[in-house]
């Protein structure tokens, strides 16, 4: 295994700065912290080498090329909101921004689909396809990610309960291999037996195997209405076990969130922003997507007596943007809330199947106390993605966090392997989750993630010791 | 404590359609909402009859759609809603609206506290709460950003004009209109709408009133005259400045001065 990687030296620095304008390139002591981490520092800062920000596909394949010949780590990068410590330059190197390649190509309303870079913002995407009076549906609440971030790591967020993720819209990408080479995983078709589907290996693969330069996504006739309910309950098993129920009627609702009261009470006092109801101990919130007035007249009605008849209080309508941004905007503050409230955060992500959910939340309060570590559980109920929030409080001294949220981390892990679940729903390995993924899903399969990054990245070079590690590293030595 | 509310409907979007001949907006077949600051004037209502007791009365002038409307009010919990609809109302401008409804106020009996929202989205006026009070000869505060203490006889109030904090105290009766961020507006109820899907909504027509001085009514009784309604014109155009910081910022002062927006 070629290591240890190429250390960057003024040769390297005055090829690249020969290439590349100043204001696209920064050296190693003028680079900023901000590029050290994504948002989660806790999974690792790495101060990157050299910054250098691509502004097409050619230039990608030229750092490649040098990369690959010299042996010089790689990492791609977009906005950097990741939460799994994955844009980040782990053996230094080079970080290479896609941020600059952010065209958004016209819709292409013959195939129903957008092509865009990688730098393009969801949130521009999104308001592209409304403007065009269609609908991209991935939306993991962080709506200034780039879309190649959202695609490298197979981005969820709620839609997925009706939607799906990420990976359903997406038709065909473009992209450079860590030799340099530019080539086109899939293309504008619905569907496609030829042979092994790499893009659907590409999608979620979190920069290490290639470096997208450019995605078609798939888009859909936009909904014409989105309500929502807000449902409190007086306790969190019956508001957990309506999940399912809701899950049976005769439509798919687009989302199905969870939310404990003591997550108000936090959003509220650092935040100032307040919930529009305030009696229950734990919440429902169902958004549904309808296509006429009295069509989701129906659907809300139909919703709001099912959570009536598993125990709910009572059942809220949101049936404008007021009433809607007034619930949302307390459910997206929810993180921002947890990182004002405590110390340090840990995040468990597993995703369990959704009849297991009540379950799950039951078993992780109880681990949580077991290891003295404040645990709220919150988010995308309907689709088996419950985040479990690990929060630090003052009197944990750094050693009893560490370990206990290590412990407490394998349980829950191994909780969501007991039911039938996965390690990481949607945030992805990246660093941070990298320590448990082997344990998880055994050693048989661990070769194969091993064999897939190999059979891309034979020497390592693209975002190595993230995802996966290659067992011939030494880990300890790089450090 | 009796308390009447006014709200109003308004269109749901902002691509609203708008009569060539009165100069009004096009409101029927419109998908319409409740205003969003009369909502939190039904909050604040809400929470003083949680308070010290009492009724809560929603009153609208509007078309026989606004009926949608007034359910929601139900819906978040208002003990009555009554709707004044006539032909005659129709095209009434800031002085015969505020006229309408206080004889709309005056025929269901008066009330201790009328609380209007600061203004509507459509109209944008917020002078209907202060003219109501001034109909009517009771003292109002307008803008009210926070109610400090409420008892059988009084309310107390704080009002920001953005210069200075005033903090008043009224007897009842008297007229609050109120910002938007008071309160969180509740959400309309499941449970309430199953509650109130066949309760009474009365409608007040022309006949009923007992000022039937039509000069005083709708488009007759309307001295604003409206030249001209449309939609403003929105572009994307950018404009990129170049040059040092204080190069920019002269330009950017330039490009303002020019356009009259300092």
């Amino acid at each position: 295994m070629p290591y240890p990687y190429h250390q960057i030296n003024d040769d390297d620095i005055t090829y690249f700065e020969a290439l590349f304008p100043s204001n696209r390139i920064t050296r190693k002591e003028s680079i900023k912290k901000e590029y050290f981490h994504d948002e989660m520092p806790e999974y690792g800062i790495f101060p990157p080498d050299l910054y250098i920000e691509a502004i097409n596909k050619e230039e990608v394949s030229t750092v490649m090329r040098y990369a690959y010949q010299n042996n010089i780590p790689v990492t791609a990068r977009g906005a950097g909101t990741g939460l799994a410590g994955g844009a980040t330059c782990k053996y230094g190197g080079i970080l290479l921004s896609l941020m600059k390649m952010n065209k958004i190509s016209q819709i292409d309303y013959e195939n129903l689909t957008i092509t865009v870079e990688p730098g393009a913002l969801l949130t521009e995407v999104a308001e592209v396809a409304q403007a065009g009076g269609l609908f991209y549906p991935p939306d993991p609440g962080e709506r200034t990610a780039s879309i190649g971030g959202t695609v490298i790591t197979n981005a969820g967020g709620m839609r997925a309960v009706k939607y799906g993720v990420t990976r359903d819209y997406v038709r065909a990408i473009e992209a450079v291999l860590p030799d340099g080479e530019i080539v086109n995983f899939s293309s504008n078709v619905v569907k496609n037996t030829t042979g092994y589907d790499i893009k659907d290996i590409i999608i979620g693969s979190e920069g290490t195997l290639c470096i997208l330069t450019e995605v078609t996504l798939r888009l859909i006739p936009a909904p014409k209405y989105t309500w929502s309910i807000i449902v409190p309950y007086d306790e969190i098993n019956a508001c957990i076990e309506t999940v399912p129920k809701l899950l049976q009627m005769s439509f798919i609702p687009t989302a199905i969130e969870f939310l404990e009261a003591e997550l108000l009470d936090i959003v509220e006092k650092h935040l100032n922003k307040s919930f529009p109801d305030r009696n229950g101990k734990a919440y429902l919130i169902v958004m549904i997507d309808g296509s006429s007035r009295k069509e989701i007249e129906q659907m809300i009605n139909e919703a709001s007596a099912i959570c009536i008849e598993s125990g709910a209080k009572d059942a809220l309508i949101c049936n404008t943007d007021e009433r809607s941004t007034s619930v949302w905007s307390v459910r997206a503050a929810v993180l921002e809330g947890m990182k004002a409230d405590s110390v340090a955060q840990e995040e468990c992500d597993v995703v369990v199947p959704r009849a297991r959910i009540a379950d799950y939340v039951k078993m992780a309060k109880i681990i949580g106390k077991k290891y003295g570590i404040r645990i709220i559980t919150v988010g995308h109920a309907g689709d088996g993605n419950i985040h479990t929030e690990l929060l630090r409080d003052e009197q944990l001294s750094d050693e009893q966090w560490l370990s206990n949220t290590t412990a407490c981390l394998k349980e829950l892990y191994a909780l969501s392997k007991e039911l039938g679940g996965q390690l990481s729903g949607e945030h992805g390995i990246g660093n941070g989750r990298l320590e448990f993924l082997e344990d998880f899903i055994g050693k048989r399969m661990y070769r194969l993630f091993q064999s897939i990054k190999l059979a891309f990245d034979d020497k390592n070079i693209l975002n190595p010791g993230k995802l996966v590690v290659l067992e011939k590293i030494d880990l300890e030595g790089i450090k | 404590m009796k308390i009447i509310v006014c709200i109003k409907q308004v269109p749901a979007t902002m691509k609203v359609e708008v009569d060539a001949e009165s100069g009004t907006l096009k409101r029927i077949g419109q998908n319409a909402k409740t205003n969003p600051y009369d909502l939190y004037a039904i909050e604040a209502a809400l929470r003083i009859r949680e308070q010290v007791g009492g009724s809560v009365t929603a009153l609208t002038m509007g078309p026989q759609q606004t009926e949608e409307m007034m359910r929601d009010a139900y819906m978040m919990g208002v003990d009555e809603a009554v709707v004044m609809s006539d032909p005659k109302f129709a095209g009434s401008d800031v002085l015969a609206t505020s006229f309408t409804l206080f004889q709309g106020i005056r025929l269901l009996g008066g009330a201790d506290l009328i609380i209007c929202g600061k203004q509507t989205t459509d109209g944008d006026t917020a002078q209907i709460g202060p003219a109501i009070a001034e109909h009517m000869g009771i003292p109002h505060v307008a803008w009210v950003s926070n109610i400090e203490r409420v008892t059988t006889d009084l309310i107390s109030v704080i009002q920001k004009t953005g210069s200075f904090i005033q903090e008043s105290e009224m007897k009842f009766p008297c007229l609050i209109t109120v910002d938007k961020d008071i309160f969180v507006p509740r959400l309309p109820s499941y449970r309430l709408g199953l509650a109130t899907a066949n309760k009474n909504i009365r409608f007040i027509s022309f006949k009923d009133l007992s000022d039937k001085n039509m000069t005083r009514y709708g488009l007759i009784g309307s001295p604003t005259k409206v030249e001209k309604m449309f939609q403003p014109e929105s572009s994307d155009g950018q404009e990129y400045i170049n040059g040092t910081s204080i190069e920019k910022a002269d330009s950017i002062f330039e490009l303002l001065k020019n356009q009259k927006i300092i």
